[in-house]
């Protein structure tokens, strides 16, 4: 079980989420090599299937991050993320998948700290739960 | 089949230290569609932008994948080199491996590498279901906005002015002039702030280019670069400014006194007033929360009982021109313009969270702003320093670093306070020749053209420097007192003084937040605007056609603040000089076979850029491709897969997904 590597998938938006990874590089922020990041234009952009693939294909994990409340590039696109992810958890804890697995967070192009605090917080909640069953 | 060249960059050491590149070059060469893998010390630079070029011809690449820094960084960069070896450039694919992989995971270079894999593999499946994309040409609105009358701002405006574009400049106070309107010396040469700045103010207001929009607000800006639409809030003055000629009659002989913001509170003015003698436009606005006609309109519309406060109106009857005009309201303008010049600038430091120095609570504790108008001729006291008591003061205390370089308040250094904290002890000196001047820093930092000569000047002046932060201030019967330690001996001392002036750091404006939000900008940790690239694009922002100028950006002084006043501009005349721009093509597109007419799309879509139209007879949704920002909301939400979004499609992220 220690050797455990659980596996996530991150969708950052371009705007906000995925400019604050990119500054928790350029600042050398160290956070666990355990996730895989693909940009999106917006967390507005992320169809629930994407998610439902994602642990289809192996993920542990799936961290959807977006703009914090009001600041969305596209002016509502995380609210709608916010929206469907909420109805998504309960769906994957009824197809048996727990929806602490899924992670609906806001991380500004300022945030690289917060960032790496997420994807730090997020792998050890992930070990907790160990493999999926 | 796609044919996919993979290139991995080894940015020098960044990349090349954490991940094996070999190893990676080994695996990038197994996966399906990959054709030629190569590597290069810096592929951004010509050498290796020329491989890329002569691997697509060599290969007949059709389709790019670049493993280096981030996309934010260099994707124009290298869909240039797509375009110039004939391919198009939205066949590119970047895996950012320096920002989201060796930088941060150098102690762990097996998993670096395994992670450069993925990443890498992630962006061949994605790349191979890229296609080929197509700006349109749209044409630009050839006028620039400037937001902000300071000193960044007003040479923004002149510069792009001089250009031969129009130029609306936007500033909420009733006069331009910003934060320098109220120095009275600039550091290091002691030059007049008046002197250098009303010529310039005078000029901008007199510029056939330019519309000066004083006491008004931007609420709104909608479209994109080149054709921006900003809704402009021109507040109500009460005062028709084509009649008015500033003559000075009604501000002269209001009764109404209240503190002048101008002055911080140090002087009064009358409800209708100009800021300041020097301010630009001349012409006055009236303050209708504290005029007493308008209270007495007040009382007669609220219906309340009793006698209703007396009706002044003495400016109206003393007016010559019949100016003052009571109905006016607020305006909004609706203008469009091409480019957006960002310069809001700064606000102070509030040492009243700071209570053991007492400001506030102290009468002769004073901020280095307010002492700023002390020091001014056209200020509150003449230019006479004096205490609250009407005194000269004898001794003075300037503490450096107040709310800056401090980790309770700011982390920054706010750049320019050790400058003018000694402009202040060099002009105490020139005043009051018998004064003692102590200054209290923790590090002098005097980095800039003249700035350690004019230290040294100073130092030479019988000025005292103790290095230590000041522990507290106390107000005694006969003045104050400060407890501090001098860190150069470790001794702690009491010092009596009849005034401090705190030197407070500069802080974001006060509604940074709000203005980030109108105009779509991102701010750092410290709160100021973010620049697209901190050394090599200072004054763009991730916003195209919006541009930053001046202390929003970063606390400055005034020759930084117009060097990013002129750097804005040229970017916006370099923007405005263009007969049209490309559009973004990643735009979202419907598959009318697919699509059931639900609409959906529509009422999701937070820029009305969709649409029902009528095919055959079925109603389907229409993206209006120029209104559309490509956020996918609507590619996310259809419930037939029928709307889709270019260059992010279901297809490329699916196959990312699947190439986990």
């Amino acid at each position: 079980m220690s050797d455990y590597e659980p596996k996530i998938l991150g969708f950052l938006c371009n705007w906000c989420s995925y400019a604050g990874a990119d500054l928790a590089g350029t600042s050398r922020i160290h956070y666990p090599p355990n996730i895989r990041i693909i940009r999106v234009p917006c967390s507005g952009r992320v169809d629930p299937l994407l998610v439902v693939k994602a642990f289809e294909r192996g993920a542990d994990g799936v961290l959807v991050s977006g703009c914090h409340p009001g600041d969305c590039h596209y002016v509502q696109g995380n609210y709608y993320a916010r929206r469907r992810f909420a109805v998504l958890r309960d769906l994957l804890d009824f197809i048996g998948i727990e929806g602490d697995r899924l992670r609906l967070e806001w991380v500004s192009a300022a945030e690289g700290q917060r960032f790496a605090q997420i994807v730090s917080d997020f792998t050890k909640r992930l070990k907790e739960l160990g493999p999926r069953g | 089949m796609a044919r996919i060249g993979v290139f991995i960059c080894h940015c020098g050491h960044n990349i090349a230290e954490s991940v094996d590149i070999a190893k990676a070059l080994e695996a990038a060469r197994d996966l399906p569609g990959v054709v030629y893998a190569g590597d290069y010390q810096y592929y951004c630079s010509e050498p290796g932008q020329a491989a890329i070029r002569q691997a697509i011809r060599d290969h007949g690449l059709t389709r790019v994948v670049i493993g280096a820094c981030s996309p934010r960084m260099h994707e124009r960069t290298f869909q240039e080199v797509l375009s110039s070896a004939g391919l198009n450039p939205f066949l590119l694919e970047i895996a950012n491996l320096r920002e989201h992989c060796s930088w941060v995971h150098s102690e762990e270079k097996g998993e670096a590498t395994e992670k450069a894999i993925d990443l890498i593999r992630m962006a061949v499946a994605k790349a191979s279901r890229a296609e080929a994309l197509f700006a349109k040409p749209i044409p630009v609105t050839k006028r620039a906005l400037v937001v902000g009358g300071g000193i960044a701002g007003i040479q923004a405006a002149l510069d792009i002015a001089n250009a031969g574009f129009e130029v609306v400049l936007v500033e909420r106070e009733p006069t331009i002039g910003g934060k320098m309107a109220k120095f009275d010396k600039t550091f290091p040469t002691l030059d007049c702030a008046s002197c250098i700045l009303t010529p310039r103010m005078v000029e901008l207001a007199k510029h056939p280019n330019i519309r000066l929009l004083t006491y008004a607000e931007v609420e709104d800006v909608k479209g994109y670069s080149g054709n921006f639409e900003v809704r402009i809030r021109q507040k109500a003055r009460k005062v028709d400014h084509e009649k008015c000629t500033g003559c000075g009659t009604c501000w002269q002989k209001c009764p109404t006194k209240v503190p002048s913001e101008f002055d911080l509170g140090l002087g009064k003015r009358t409800a209708i007033y100009i800021p300041f003698p020097q301010a630009v436009p001349p012409k006055p606005v009236i303050d209708t929360a504290n005029c007493r006609y308008m209270a007495y309109l007040e009382f007669i519309s609220s219906g309340r009982e009793g006698k209703p406060p007396p009706q002044c109106r003495i400016c109206e009857r003393l007016c010559p021109t019949g100016a003052i005009d009571w109905d006016e309201e607020d305006e909004i303008l609706s203008e469009k313009f091409g480019a957006i010049v960002v310069a809001t600038g700064y606000d102070l430091f509030d040492p009243s969270s700071i209570p053991q120095y007492g400001y506030g609570r102290f009468a002769n504790v004073v901020t280095s702003l307010e002492f700023e108008r002390l020091l001014n001729a056209s200020g509150p006291t003449g230019g006479r320093i004096l205490l609250k008591n009407g005194l000269e003061p004898k001794r003075v205390a300037i503490i450096h670093c107040v709310g800056s370089r401090d980790l309770n308040y700011n982390e920054y250094c706010s750049k320019v306070c050790c400058m003018y904290s000694m402009k202040y002890a060099y002009l105490i000196k020139e005043r009051i020749p018998d004064a003692e001047v102590y200054e209290f820093y923790i590090d002098v930092r005097s980095a800039g053209k003249g700035f350690e000569e004019f230290y040294n000047r100073v130092l030479g002046d019988g000025i005292k420097f103790v290095r230590g932060k000041v522990a507290e201030i106390l107000q005694g019967r006969d003045g104050l007192s400060l407890r501090f330690e001098d860190t150069l001996t470790g001794n702690r001392h009491v010092l009596a003084v009849d005034m401090v002036i705190l030197s407070c750091g500069l802080i974001p404006q006060r509604d940074a937040e709000e203005i980030a939000r109108i105009f779509k900008l991102s701010r750092g940790p410290d709160g100021f605007f973010l620049e697209k690239h901190l050394k090599l694009d200072p004054v763009n922002t991730h916003t195209d056609g919006i541009f930053l100028a001046g202390a929003c950006i970063a606390p400055c002084d005034i020759p930084d603040a117009v060097a990013k006043g002129s750097a804005a501009a040229a970017k916006a005349i370099g923007l405005l000089s263009q007969e049209e721009l490309l559009s973004e093509p990643l735009t979202a597109i419907v598959d009318l076979s697919k699509c059931s007419g639900c609409m959906l799309c529509e009422e999701v879509c937070p820029f009305e850029a969709i649409e029902p139209q009528t095919v055959k007879e079925k109603t389907v949704a229409k993206v209006k491709e120029e209104l559309c920002k490509g956020c996918g909301a609507c590619a996310a939400a259809c419930r037939s897969g029928a709307i889709n979004l270019r260059g992010f499609t279901h297809q490329q992220l699916l196959a990312e997904v699947e190439a986990i």
